[in-house]
Protein backbone atom coordinates (compact mmCIF):
# COMPACT_ATOMS: atom_id res chain seq x y z
CA UNK A 1 0.00 0.00 0.00
CA UNK A 2 1.63 3.27 -1.09
CA UNK A 3 1.75 5.92 1.58
CA UNK A 4 -0.17 9.17 1.21
CA UNK A 5 3.07 11.12 1.34
CA UNK A 6 4.35 9.43 -1.78
CA UNK A 7 1.22 10.31 -3.65
CA UNK A 8 1.12 13.95 -2.65
CA UNK A 9 3.27 15.32 -5.50
CA UNK A 10 0.69 13.99 -7.96
CA UNK A 11 -1.72 16.74 -7.03
CA UNK A 12 -1.52 20.19 -8.49
CA UNK A 13 -2.41 23.04 -6.18
CA UNK A 14 -1.93 25.98 -8.52
CA UNK A 15 -4.94 26.58 -10.71
CA UNK A 16 -2.99 28.60 -13.31
CA UNK A 17 -0.65 25.68 -13.92
CA UNK A 18 -3.54 23.29 -14.12
CA UNK A 19 -6.32 24.69 -16.32
CA UNK A 20 -5.95 24.34 -20.08
CA UNK A 21 -5.96 27.59 -22.02
CA UNK A 22 -9.25 29.04 -23.24
CA UNK A 23 -8.03 28.33 -26.80
CA UNK A 24 -7.47 24.65 -26.06
CA UNK A 25 -10.77 24.42 -24.22
CA UNK A 26 -12.57 26.01 -27.20
CA UNK A 27 -10.98 23.52 -29.60
CA UNK A 28 -12.50 20.51 -27.88
CA UNK A 29 -15.05 19.06 -30.24
CA UNK A 30 -18.06 16.88 -29.62
CA UNK A 31 -21.05 15.50 -31.52
CA UNK A 32 -23.58 18.15 -32.56
CA UNK A 33 -21.53 20.94 -31.00
CA UNK A 34 -22.94 23.49 -33.43
CA UNK A 35 -25.95 23.49 -31.14
CA UNK A 36 -25.07 21.48 -28.05
CA UNK A 37 -22.12 23.25 -26.47
CA UNK A 38 -21.65 20.73 -23.66
CA UNK A 39 -23.25 17.87 -21.73
CA UNK A 40 -23.09 17.33 -18.01
CA UNK A 41 -24.25 14.68 -15.54
CA UNK A 42 -23.94 15.28 -11.84
CA UNK A 43 -24.75 13.04 -8.89
CA UNK A 44 -25.53 14.24 -5.36
CA UNK A 45 -24.20 11.93 -2.65
CA UNK A 46 -23.81 12.07 1.13
CA UNK A 47 -21.91 9.87 3.50
CA UNK A 48 -23.82 8.09 6.22
CA UNK A 49 -22.29 9.82 9.21
CA UNK A 50 -22.48 13.53 9.69
CA UNK A 51 -25.04 16.26 9.12
CA UNK A 52 -25.45 17.73 5.63
CA UNK A 53 -23.03 20.62 4.93
CA UNK A 54 -25.68 23.33 5.32
CA UNK A 55 -26.51 22.16 8.85
CA UNK A 56 -23.14 20.82 10.04
CA UNK A 57 -20.91 23.05 12.13
CA UNK A 58 -17.46 23.89 10.76
CA UNK A 59 -15.47 21.22 12.69
CA UNK A 60 -17.82 18.57 11.37
CA UNK A 61 -17.56 19.84 7.81
CA UNK A 62 -13.78 19.76 8.13
CA UNK A 63 -13.94 16.18 9.43
CA UNK A 64 -16.15 15.08 6.54
CA UNK A 65 -13.84 16.84 4.06
CA UNK A 66 -10.88 14.97 5.52
CA UNK A 67 -12.67 11.66 5.07
CA UNK A 68 -13.86 12.31 1.53
CA UNK A 69 -10.95 14.21 -0.02
CA UNK A 70 -8.32 11.42 0.15
CA UNK A 71 -10.90 8.91 -1.09
CA UNK A 72 -11.49 11.06 -4.16
CA UNK A 73 -7.80 11.88 -4.69
CA UNK A 74 -6.89 8.20 -4.70
CA UNK A 75 -9.26 7.29 -7.50
CA UNK A 76 -7.35 6.18 -10.62
CA UNK A 77 -9.20 8.86 -12.63
CA UNK A 78 -7.79 11.53 -10.35
CA UNK A 79 -4.12 10.85 -10.98
CA UNK A 80 -2.47 14.25 -11.44
CA UNK A 81 -5.67 16.02 -10.48
CA UNK A 82 -6.13 19.52 -9.15
CA UNK A 83 -7.10 19.27 -5.50
CA UNK A 84 -7.66 22.16 -3.13
CA UNK A 85 -9.78 23.36 -0.25
CA UNK A 86 -12.05 26.29 -1.01
CA UNK A 87 -10.49 28.58 1.60
CA UNK A 88 -7.17 28.31 -0.26
CA UNK A 89 -8.61 29.58 -3.53
CA UNK A 90 -8.76 33.29 -4.30
CA UNK A 91 -12.08 34.91 -5.21
CA UNK A 92 -10.73 35.37 -8.74
CA UNK A 93 -9.77 31.70 -9.14
CA UNK A 94 -13.18 30.64 -7.90
CA UNK A 95 -14.84 32.90 -10.45
CA UNK A 96 -12.62 31.46 -13.21
CA UNK A 97 -13.81 27.99 -12.22
CA UNK A 98 -17.43 29.15 -12.40
CA UNK A 99 -16.85 30.65 -15.85
CA UNK A 100 -15.38 27.31 -16.98
CA UNK A 101 -18.42 25.52 -15.50
CA UNK A 102 -16.16 23.41 -13.29
CA UNK A 103 -17.82 24.49 -10.03
CA UNK A 104 -21.29 25.80 -9.22
CA UNK A 105 -21.78 29.38 -8.12
CA UNK A 106 -22.93 28.03 -4.78
CA UNK A 107 -19.69 26.11 -4.31
CA UNK A 108 -17.59 29.14 -5.29
CA UNK A 109 -19.10 30.93 -2.29
CA UNK A 110 -17.81 28.23 0.10
CA UNK A 111 -14.70 28.52 2.21
CA UNK A 112 -13.15 26.41 5.00
CA UNK A 113 -14.56 22.88 5.19
CA UNK A 114 -15.26 22.61 1.45
CA UNK A 115 -13.01 21.24 -1.26
CA UNK A 116 -12.62 20.59 -4.93
CA UNK A 117 -10.94 17.91 -7.05
CA UNK A 118 -10.75 18.17 -10.87
CA UNK A 119 -9.15 15.55 -13.14
CA UNK A 120 -6.42 16.47 -15.65
CA UNK A 121 -8.56 16.76 -18.75
CA UNK A 122 -11.23 18.71 -16.82
CA UNK A 123 -13.96 16.21 -17.62
CA UNK A 124 -14.58 15.18 -14.00
CA UNK A 125 -15.14 17.59 -11.16
CA UNK A 126 -15.87 16.65 -7.55
CA UNK A 127 -17.21 19.28 -5.17
CA UNK A 128 -16.92 18.33 -1.51
CA UNK A 129 -19.35 19.91 0.96
CA UNK A 130 -21.36 21.91 -1.48
CA UNK A 131 -25.07 21.52 -0.67
CA UNK A 132 -24.37 17.79 -0.25
CA UNK A 133 -21.21 16.09 0.98
CA UNK A 134 -20.45 15.15 -2.60
CA UNK A 135 -21.42 16.63 -5.90
CA UNK A 136 -19.65 14.62 -8.56
CA UNK A 137 -19.97 15.59 -12.20
CA UNK A 138 -18.81 14.55 -15.63
CA UNK A 139 -18.59 17.07 -18.45
CA UNK A 140 -18.29 16.43 -22.19
CA UNK A 141 -18.15 18.76 -25.18
CA UNK A 142 -21.13 18.46 -27.53
CA UNK A 143 -24.04 16.06 -27.16
CA UNK A 144 -22.64 13.20 -25.07
CA UNK A 145 -25.01 12.73 -22.19
CA UNK A 146 -24.81 8.94 -22.22
CA UNK A 147 -20.99 9.00 -22.15
CA UNK A 148 -21.06 11.52 -19.31
CA UNK A 149 -23.46 9.30 -17.37
CA UNK A 150 -21.28 6.22 -17.91
CA UNK A 151 -18.18 8.10 -16.74
CA UNK A 152 -19.79 9.42 -13.57
CA UNK A 153 -21.51 6.10 -12.84
CA UNK A 154 -18.08 4.44 -12.89
CA UNK A 155 -16.53 7.10 -10.62
CA UNK A 156 -19.48 6.80 -8.24
CA UNK A 157 -19.14 3.01 -8.07
CA UNK A 158 -15.45 3.33 -7.24
CA UNK A 159 -16.19 5.88 -4.53
CA UNK A 160 -18.89 3.77 -2.91
CA UNK A 161 -16.29 1.08 -2.26
CA UNK A 162 -14.38 3.54 -0.08
CA UNK A 163 -17.21 5.55 1.46
CA UNK A 164 -20.48 4.48 3.03
CA UNK A 165 -23.20 6.49 1.38
CA UNK A 166 -26.42 7.60 3.03
CA UNK A 167 -28.85 5.35 1.19
CA UNK A 168 -32.28 3.93 1.89
CA UNK A 169 -33.89 1.09 -0.07
CA UNK A 170 -37.12 3.06 -0.19
CA UNK A 171 -35.85 6.59 -0.98
CA UNK A 172 -32.50 5.89 -2.63
CA UNK A 173 -29.59 8.29 -2.13
CA UNK A 174 -30.47 10.73 0.65
CA UNK A 175 -29.79 14.37 -0.21
CA UNK A 176 -29.95 17.68 1.67
CA UNK A 177 -32.74 18.93 -0.58
CA UNK A 178 -35.72 16.61 -1.23
CA UNK A 179 -35.69 17.72 -4.88
CA UNK A 180 -32.52 15.65 -5.46
CA UNK A 181 -33.66 12.56 -3.56
CA UNK A 182 -33.50 9.07 -5.08
CA UNK A 183 -31.03 8.97 -7.92
CA UNK A 184 -29.50 12.35 -7.02
CA UNK A 185 -28.97 12.83 -10.74
CA UNK A 186 -29.05 16.03 -12.70
CA UNK A 187 -28.55 15.57 -16.42
CA UNK A 188 -28.11 18.75 -18.39
CA UNK A 189 -27.02 20.11 -21.75
CA UNK A 190 -26.00 23.62 -22.68
CA UNK A 191 -27.62 24.65 -25.92
CA UNK A 192 -26.89 27.53 -28.27
CA UNK A 193 -30.24 28.46 -29.80
CA UNK A 194 -29.92 31.72 -31.73
CA UNK A 195 -32.20 30.46 -34.52
CA UNK A 196 -35.11 29.82 -32.19
CA UNK A 197 -34.57 33.17 -30.43
CA UNK A 198 -34.36 35.18 -33.68
CA UNK A 199 -37.29 33.24 -35.12
CA UNK A 200 -39.27 34.01 -31.95
CA UNK A 201 -40.00 30.34 -31.37
CA UNK A 202 -38.07 29.93 -28.16
CA UNK A 203 -40.93 30.52 -25.71
CA UNK A 204 -43.26 27.81 -27.00
CA UNK A 205 -40.27 25.44 -27.05
CA UNK A 206 -39.41 26.26 -23.43
CA UNK A 207 -43.04 25.74 -22.42
CA UNK A 208 -43.33 22.35 -24.05
CA UNK A 209 -40.00 21.25 -22.58
CA UNK A 210 -41.25 22.35 -19.14
CA UNK A 211 -44.36 20.24 -19.63
CA UNK A 212 -42.15 17.17 -19.90
CA UNK A 213 -40.79 17.83 -16.42
CA UNK A 214 -37.56 19.38 -17.67
CA UNK A 215 -36.22 22.75 -16.59
CA UNK A 216 -34.79 25.41 -18.91
CA UNK A 217 -32.35 27.83 -17.37
CA UNK A 218 -29.74 30.41 -18.30
CA UNK A 219 -26.00 30.04 -18.81
CA UNK A 220 -24.94 29.61 -15.21
CA UNK A 221 -27.80 27.47 -13.96
CA UNK A 222 -30.57 28.30 -11.58
CA UNK A 223 -31.85 31.86 -11.61
CA UNK A 224 -29.57 33.10 -14.39
CA UNK A 225 -30.39 34.84 -17.64
CA UNK A 226 -30.09 33.20 -21.03
CA UNK A 227 -27.13 35.35 -22.08
CA UNK A 228 -25.75 34.76 -25.54
CA UNK A 229 -28.81 32.66 -26.49
CA UNK A 230 -27.41 29.86 -24.37
CA UNK A 231 -29.92 27.71 -22.53
CA UNK A 232 -29.47 24.86 -20.09
CA UNK A 233 -31.98 22.01 -20.25
CA UNK A 234 -32.08 19.56 -17.36
CA UNK A 235 -34.26 17.01 -15.58
CA UNK A 236 -36.12 18.09 -12.44
CA UNK A 237 -37.42 14.83 -11.00
CA UNK A 238 -34.98 12.39 -9.45
CA UNK A 239 -37.14 9.87 -7.57
CA UNK A 240 -39.25 7.07 -9.05
CA UNK A 241 -37.34 6.84 -12.31
CA UNK A 242 -34.09 5.09 -13.24
CA UNK A 243 -30.99 7.02 -14.27
CA UNK A 244 -31.09 5.42 -17.71
CA UNK A 245 -34.66 6.45 -18.36
CA UNK A 246 -33.88 10.03 -17.28
CA UNK A 247 -30.87 10.07 -19.61
CA UNK A 248 -32.89 8.60 -22.49
CA UNK A 249 -35.74 11.06 -22.02
CA UNK A 250 -33.36 14.00 -22.13
CA UNK A 251 -31.65 12.58 -25.21
CA UNK A 252 -34.99 12.37 -27.00
CA UNK A 253 -35.98 15.92 -26.08
CA UNK A 254 -32.55 17.27 -27.06
CA UNK A 255 -32.75 15.58 -30.46
CA UNK A 256 -36.02 17.40 -31.02
CA UNK A 257 -34.69 20.76 -29.89
CA UNK A 258 -31.69 20.33 -32.21
CA UNK A 259 -34.04 19.64 -35.10
CA UNK A 260 -36.16 22.71 -34.28
CA UNK A 261 -33.06 24.89 -34.08
CA UNK A 262 -31.76 23.60 -37.44
CA UNK A 263 -35.17 24.22 -38.99
CA UNK A 264 -35.37 27.70 -37.48
CA UNK A 265 -31.96 28.57 -38.94
CA UNK A 266 -32.86 27.18 -42.36
CA UNK A 267 -36.16 28.99 -42.37
CA UNK A 268 -34.55 32.30 -41.36
CA UNK A 269 -32.00 31.92 -44.17
CA UNK A 270 -34.71 31.15 -46.66
CA UNK A 271 -37.43 33.54 -45.62
CA UNK A 272 -35.71 36.36 -43.80
CA UNK A 273 -32.10 36.38 -44.95
CA UNK A 274 -31.85 40.16 -44.61
CA UNK A 275 -32.94 40.04 -40.99
CA UNK A 276 -30.35 37.39 -40.26
CA UNK A 277 -27.53 39.13 -42.17
CA UNK A 278 -28.46 42.37 -40.45
CA UNK A 279 -28.15 40.86 -36.98
CA UNK A 280 -24.88 39.11 -37.79
CA UNK A 281 -23.37 42.06 -39.67
CA UNK A 282 -24.16 44.44 -36.83
CA UNK A 283 -22.77 42.02 -34.29
CA UNK A 284 -19.52 41.81 -36.28
CA UNK A 285 -19.44 45.60 -36.68
CA UNK A 286 -19.74 46.29 -32.97
CA UNK A 287 -17.45 43.48 -31.78
CA UNK A 288 -14.69 44.42 -34.24
CA UNK A 289 -14.90 48.17 -33.75
CA UNK A 290 -16.11 49.08 -30.27
CA UNK A 291 -13.92 50.72 -27.64
CA UNK A 292 -16.00 49.79 -24.61
CA UNK A 293 -18.29 46.80 -24.31
CA UNK A 294 -19.98 44.98 -21.40
CA UNK A 295 -19.71 41.23 -20.93
CA UNK A 296 -23.45 40.87 -21.43
CA UNK A 297 -23.45 42.65 -24.80
CA UNK A 298 -20.34 40.72 -25.80
CA UNK A 299 -21.97 37.37 -25.14
CA UNK A 300 -25.12 38.30 -27.03
CA UNK A 301 -23.11 39.51 -30.03
CA UNK A 302 -20.64 36.61 -29.98
CA UNK A 303 -23.66 34.32 -30.15
CA UNK A 304 -24.63 35.98 -33.45
CA UNK A 305 -21.05 35.80 -34.71
CA UNK A 306 -21.02 32.07 -33.92
CA UNK A 307 -24.25 31.74 -35.92
CA UNK A 308 -22.62 33.70 -38.74
CA UNK A 309 -19.67 31.30 -38.83
CA UNK A 310 -22.00 28.31 -38.81
CA UNK A 311 -24.15 29.53 -41.71
CA UNK A 312 -21.03 30.28 -43.75
CA UNK A 313 -20.80 34.09 -43.60
CA UNK A 314 -17.20 33.93 -42.36
CA UNK A 315 -15.74 31.22 -44.58
CA UNK A 316 -12.16 31.72 -43.39
CA UNK A 317 -12.93 31.78 -39.68
CA UNK A 318 -12.89 28.79 -37.38
CA UNK A 319 -15.79 28.69 -34.94
CA UNK A 320 -13.50 27.83 -32.07
CA UNK A 321 -12.18 31.43 -32.16
CA UNK A 322 -15.65 32.58 -31.18
CA UNK A 323 -15.86 29.98 -28.41
CA UNK A 324 -12.47 31.06 -27.12
CA UNK A 325 -13.56 34.71 -27.03
CA UNK A 326 -16.73 33.61 -25.26
CA UNK A 327 -14.53 32.37 -22.40
CA UNK A 328 -11.83 35.07 -22.49
CA UNK A 329 -14.19 38.04 -22.40
CA UNK A 330 -15.91 37.00 -19.19
CA UNK A 331 -15.08 39.15 -16.16
CA UNK A 332 -12.75 36.84 -14.23
CA UNK A 333 -10.85 35.64 -17.30
CA UNK A 334 -10.37 39.24 -18.41
CA UNK A 335 -9.19 40.17 -14.95
CA UNK A 336 -6.76 37.26 -14.97
CA UNK A 337 -5.14 38.38 -18.23
CA UNK A 338 -4.40 41.72 -16.60
CA UNK A 339 -2.37 42.21 -13.45
CA UNK A 340 -3.96 44.53 -10.93
CA UNK A 341 -7.62 44.85 -10.11
CA UNK A 342 -9.89 46.30 -12.77
CA UNK A 343 -13.11 48.22 -12.28
CA UNK A 344 -16.13 47.25 -14.39
CA UNK A 345 -15.51 50.28 -16.66
CA UNK A 346 -11.86 49.35 -17.11
CA UNK A 347 -12.86 45.79 -17.94
CA UNK A 348 -15.21 47.07 -20.65
CA UNK A 349 -12.35 49.01 -22.27
CA UNK A 350 -9.98 46.06 -22.02
CA UNK A 351 -12.61 43.68 -23.39
CA UNK A 352 -13.18 45.93 -26.42
CA UNK A 353 -9.40 46.15 -27.02
CA UNK A 354 -9.09 42.39 -26.93
CA UNK A 355 -12.04 41.85 -29.27
CA UNK A 356 -10.77 44.39 -31.84
CA UNK A 357 -7.35 42.78 -31.77
CA UNK A 358 -8.54 39.19 -32.01
CA UNK A 359 -11.13 39.96 -34.69
CA UNK A 360 -8.63 41.80 -36.93
CA UNK A 361 -7.94 38.72 -39.07
CA UNK A 362 -11.68 38.07 -39.42
CA UNK A 363 -12.88 39.75 -42.60
CA UNK A 364 -16.37 41.19 -43.03
CA UNK A 365 -19.25 38.77 -43.50
CA UNK A 366 -19.56 37.45 -47.04
CA UNK A 367 -23.06 36.98 -48.39
CA UNK A 368 -23.13 33.98 -50.69
CA UNK A 369 -24.44 34.63 -54.22
CA UNK A 370 -28.08 33.69 -54.31
CA UNK A 371 -28.36 34.17 -50.58
CA UNK A 372 -30.43 37.27 -51.11
CA UNK A 373 -32.25 38.05 -54.34
CA UNK A 374 -34.36 41.03 -53.38
CA UNK A 375 -32.29 43.93 -52.17
CA UNK A 376 -33.68 45.69 -49.18
CA UNK A 377 -36.64 43.54 -48.22
CA UNK A 378 -37.10 40.03 -46.96
CA UNK A 379 -39.41 37.79 -48.92
CA UNK A 380 -41.91 37.36 -46.17
CA UNK A 381 -41.25 40.45 -44.07
CA UNK A 382 -43.81 42.75 -45.69
CA UNK A 383 -46.62 40.47 -46.63
CA UNK B 1 -36.25 44.92 -12.97
CA UNK B 2 -38.22 44.24 -9.81
CA UNK B 3 -41.41 42.37 -10.64
CA UNK B 4 -43.42 43.95 -7.82
CA UNK B 5 -42.76 47.69 -7.99
CA UNK B 6 -41.54 47.45 -11.63
CA UNK B 7 -39.34 50.46 -10.97
CA UNK B 8 -36.10 49.55 -9.27
CA UNK B 9 -33.37 47.18 -10.32
CA UNK B 10 -33.85 43.67 -8.99
CA UNK B 11 -31.06 42.49 -6.74
CA UNK B 12 -32.80 39.54 -5.08
CA UNK B 13 -33.46 36.60 -7.41
CA UNK B 14 -35.53 33.62 -6.35
CA UNK B 15 -36.63 30.56 -8.21
CA UNK B 16 -39.85 28.87 -7.26
CA UNK B 17 -40.68 25.35 -8.31
CA UNK B 18 -44.25 24.22 -7.83
CA UNK B 19 -44.80 20.68 -9.06
CA UNK B 20 -43.41 20.74 -12.57
CA UNK B 21 -43.62 24.48 -12.96
CA UNK B 22 -40.74 26.79 -12.30
CA UNK B 23 -41.17 30.46 -11.67
CA UNK B 24 -38.51 33.11 -11.34
CA UNK B 25 -39.06 36.00 -8.95
CA UNK B 26 -36.86 39.09 -9.20
CA UNK B 27 -37.19 41.63 -6.43
CA UNK B 28 -35.53 44.92 -5.54
CA UNK B 29 -34.00 45.34 -2.10
CA UNK B 30 -37.03 47.24 -0.77
CA UNK B 31 -39.76 44.94 -2.04
CA UNK B 32 -37.80 41.93 -0.82
CA UNK B 33 -37.82 43.47 2.63
CA UNK B 34 -41.54 44.30 2.61
CA UNK B 35 -42.32 40.81 1.32
CA UNK B 36 -40.33 39.43 4.21
CA UNK B 37 -37.73 37.67 2.08
CA UNK B 38 -34.94 38.69 4.42
CA UNK B 39 -37.00 38.11 7.54
CA UNK B 40 -35.91 34.64 8.63
CA UNK B 41 -38.92 34.01 10.85
CA UNK B 42 -41.83 35.08 8.67
CA UNK B 43 -40.62 33.87 5.33
CA UNK B 44 -40.46 30.30 4.14
CA UNK B 45 -37.69 29.54 1.70
CA UNK B 46 -39.07 26.01 1.67
CA UNK B 47 -42.27 27.35 0.12
CA UNK B 48 -40.36 29.21 -2.55
CA UNK B 49 -38.03 26.34 -3.30
CA UNK B 50 -40.36 23.40 -2.99
CA UNK B 51 -43.70 24.94 -3.92
CA UNK B 52 -46.33 26.74 -1.91
CA UNK B 53 -47.77 24.70 0.91
CA UNK B 54 -44.64 22.59 1.34
CA UNK B 55 -43.89 23.92 4.80
CA UNK B 56 -47.54 23.74 5.83
CA UNK B 57 -47.66 20.08 4.96
CA UNK B 58 -44.69 19.43 7.18
CA UNK B 59 -46.15 21.47 10.01
CA UNK B 60 -49.40 19.52 10.02
CA UNK B 61 -47.65 16.21 10.47
CA UNK B 62 -47.09 14.91 13.99
CA UNK B 63 -45.11 17.15 16.28
CA UNK B 64 -45.65 20.35 14.33
CA UNK B 65 -42.79 22.78 14.09
CA UNK B 66 -41.20 21.51 17.29
CA UNK B 67 -40.49 17.98 16.04
CA UNK B 68 -36.77 17.46 16.26
CA UNK B 69 -34.39 15.01 14.60
CA UNK B 70 -32.78 12.92 17.37
CA UNK B 71 -29.65 12.51 15.27
CA UNK B 72 -28.79 16.11 14.40
CA UNK B 73 -31.25 18.35 16.28
CA UNK B 74 -32.80 19.74 13.09
CA UNK B 75 -36.43 20.90 13.43
CA UNK B 76 -39.29 21.32 11.00
CA UNK B 77 -39.01 25.05 11.62
CA UNK B 78 -35.45 24.86 10.28
CA UNK B 79 -36.77 23.09 7.21
CA UNK B 80 -39.34 25.79 6.74
CA UNK B 81 -36.59 28.38 6.73
CA UNK B 82 -34.07 26.65 4.51
CA UNK B 83 -35.92 24.10 2.39
CA UNK B 84 -33.06 21.67 3.17
CA UNK B 85 -32.83 18.85 5.71
CA UNK B 86 -30.24 18.46 8.47
CA UNK B 87 -28.97 14.90 8.00
CA UNK B 88 -29.89 11.60 6.37
CA UNK B 89 -31.77 10.52 9.52
CA UNK B 90 -34.14 13.51 9.06
CA UNK B 91 -35.82 11.52 6.27
CA UNK B 92 -36.93 9.03 8.94
CA UNK B 93 -37.79 11.68 11.55
CA UNK B 94 -39.90 13.75 9.18
CA UNK B 95 -41.10 10.88 6.98
CA UNK B 96 -44.77 11.64 7.45
CA UNK B 97 -44.58 15.30 6.52
CA UNK B 98 -42.26 14.62 3.61
CA UNK B 99 -44.47 11.95 2.05
CA UNK B 100 -46.92 14.30 0.37
CA UNK B 101 -44.16 16.64 -0.62
CA UNK B 102 -42.23 13.94 -2.43
CA UNK B 103 -45.35 12.78 -4.22
CA UNK B 104 -45.96 16.21 -5.73
CA UNK B 105 -42.31 16.74 -6.53
CA UNK B 106 -41.25 13.49 -8.15
CA UNK B 107 -42.40 10.87 -10.60
CA UNK B 108 -42.79 8.30 -7.81
CA UNK B 109 -42.05 7.89 -4.13
CA UNK B 110 -40.01 4.69 -4.37
CA UNK B 111 -36.40 4.64 -5.53
CA UNK B 112 -35.91 2.48 -8.63
CA UNK B 113 -32.44 3.60 -9.70
CA UNK B 114 -28.90 2.64 -8.82
CA UNK B 115 -28.15 0.79 -5.57
CA UNK B 116 -24.65 0.80 -4.01
CA UNK B 117 -22.92 -2.48 -4.82
CA UNK B 118 -22.23 -3.52 -1.22
CA UNK B 119 -25.90 -3.02 -0.32
CA UNK B 120 -26.92 -4.85 -3.46
CA UNK B 121 -24.73 -7.82 -2.48
CA UNK B 122 -26.06 -7.70 1.06
CA UNK B 123 -29.64 -7.62 -0.18
CA UNK B 124 -29.07 -10.44 -2.66
CA UNK B 125 -27.35 -12.61 -0.05
CA UNK B 126 -30.09 -12.00 2.50
CA UNK B 127 -32.64 -13.08 -0.07
CA UNK B 128 -30.61 -16.15 -0.98
CA UNK B 129 -30.20 -17.14 2.68
CA UNK B 130 -33.88 -16.88 3.44
CA UNK B 131 -34.68 -19.04 0.39
CA UNK B 132 -32.16 -21.68 1.48
CA UNK B 133 -33.50 -21.63 5.03
CA UNK B 134 -37.02 -22.31 3.75
CA UNK B 135 -35.76 -25.27 1.71
CA UNK B 136 -33.91 -26.59 4.74
CA UNK B 137 -37.03 -26.39 6.93
CA UNK B 138 -38.99 -28.29 4.29
CA UNK B 139 -36.29 -30.95 4.03
CA UNK B 140 -36.27 -31.45 7.80
CA UNK B 141 -40.06 -31.61 7.87
CA UNK B 142 -40.06 -34.33 5.24
CA UNK B 143 -37.19 -36.06 7.03
CA UNK B 144 -35.00 -35.74 3.96
CA UNK B 145 -31.82 -35.58 6.04
CA UNK B 146 -29.40 -36.06 3.20
CA UNK B 147 -30.67 -32.97 1.41
CA UNK B 148 -30.93 -31.11 4.74
CA UNK B 149 -27.25 -31.71 5.44
CA UNK B 150 -26.39 -30.44 1.97
CA UNK B 151 -28.48 -27.31 2.48
CA UNK B 152 -26.96 -26.73 5.91
CA UNK B 153 -23.46 -26.77 4.34
CA UNK B 154 -24.60 -24.45 1.60
CA UNK B 155 -25.95 -21.93 4.13
CA UNK B 156 -22.69 -22.13 6.02
CA UNK B 157 -20.80 -21.35 2.83
CA UNK B 158 -23.01 -18.38 1.87
CA UNK B 159 -22.69 -17.00 5.39
CA UNK B 160 -18.90 -17.24 5.16
CA UNK B 161 -18.97 -15.49 1.78
CA UNK B 162 -21.17 -12.78 3.24
CA UNK B 163 -18.81 -12.26 6.16
CA UNK B 164 -15.87 -12.02 3.75
CA UNK B 165 -17.69 -9.57 1.48
CA UNK B 166 -18.67 -7.23 4.27
CA UNK B 167 -15.40 -7.44 6.20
Amino acid sequence: MPSLLQQQPNFIMNLDDFLVSAAESAHRKGPNDRIVMSSRVRLARNIKDGAFPGWAKKPERVRVLEVIRPAVENLPEMNGAFSETMDNLSALDKQILVERHLVSREHAAKSAGSGLVINTDETLSVMINEEDHLRIQALRPGLAIRQAWQAIDRLDSELERKLTYAFSNELGYLTACPTNLGTGIRVSAMLHLPGLVLGEQINPIIQSVNKLGLAVRGLYGEGTEALGNVFQVSNQMTLGETETSIVERLEKVLAQIIEHEENARASLLEKKPKTMYNHIGRAYGILANSHSISSKETMNLLSLLRLGVEVGLFPKTDGSLVDELFILTQPAHLQKSHSGKLSAEERDLLRADMLRERLKPVSRPVIKPGGSTMPGVDKSDKS
Amino acid sequence: MCCICKEKNATVHLTQIAGEKMQKVDLCEECAKTKGVNDQTGFSLADLLLGLGASQELEQSVGGLDAKCPQCGFTQADFKKSGRLGCSECYVTFAEGLGGLLKSMHKGTKHVGKVPENLRTKRDITELLSALQKKLNKAIESENFESAAQLRDEIKQVNAQFAAATA
